[in-house]
């Protein structure tokens, strides 16, 4: 998993029949240092997230399909949780 | 998934049997500032879009799900035409 923020929502009536009611939005995931790493992808959301929230996503099919709750959706990635805070040891010695 | 624009199609005669009846289509990625994002690719077509469109599409074995029983050998699947997308933070 890893951690994202939520910055856009995307809209789609014509798409593919297991989307329909899923909300889309647009993430960015993001480094320990709450830096963008990567592209921004689009996943379905299974938590009632919002724009600006931290969240946790998966990236990867079945459970992302797992989260719609509709096993075979042609989907790679979803929000699993929002986070509240995250921790970290001091990373010297990492 | 990502969004991304449809700029091209490609057609392909000799082909696996299982791509028989797919629609490829050349996707460029976009990032949330709308601008091209990694390079373009090639995507399966699920659900009519067409050149000019954005859409969102769906990286790996889950792209040949739209056309269970037939399991075409695809990584990349076009999912959804998007009607539209609001950016809260392009620069993020």
């Amino acid at each position: 998993m890893q951690l994202a923020k939520v910055v856009g929502t995307v809209v789609s009536t014509q798409k593919h029949r297991k989307f329909e009611g899923a909300k889309l939005l647009l993430v960015q995931p993001l480094g320990l240092d709450n830096a963008p790493r990567g592209h921004a992808l689009l996943a379905v959301d299974g938590v009632g997230a919002g724009v600006h929230d931290q969240v946790l996503i998966v990236l990867e099919g079945r459970a992302a399909a797992d989260v719609l709750g509709r096993p075979a959706t042609p989907v790679d990635a979803a929000i699993v949780g929002i986070v509240d805070a995250v921790e970290l040891e001091a990373r010297g010695h990492l | 998934m990502q969004i991304a624009r449809v700029i091209g199609d490609v057609v392909a005669t000799c082909k696996d049997e299982a791509l028989t009846g797919l629609r490829l289509l050349i996707v460029q990625p976009l990032a949330p500032d709308r601008r091209p994002a990694g390079r373009p690719l090639v995507a399966v077509d699920s659900v009519g879009a067409g050149v000019g469109e954005d859409v969102f599409f769906v990286r790996g074995k889950e792209a040949s799900f739209p056309f269970y029983p037939v399991e075409p050998p695809v990584d990349a699947g076009i999912v959804g035409i998007v009607d539209y997308w609001h950016v809260e933070s392009p620069k993020l």
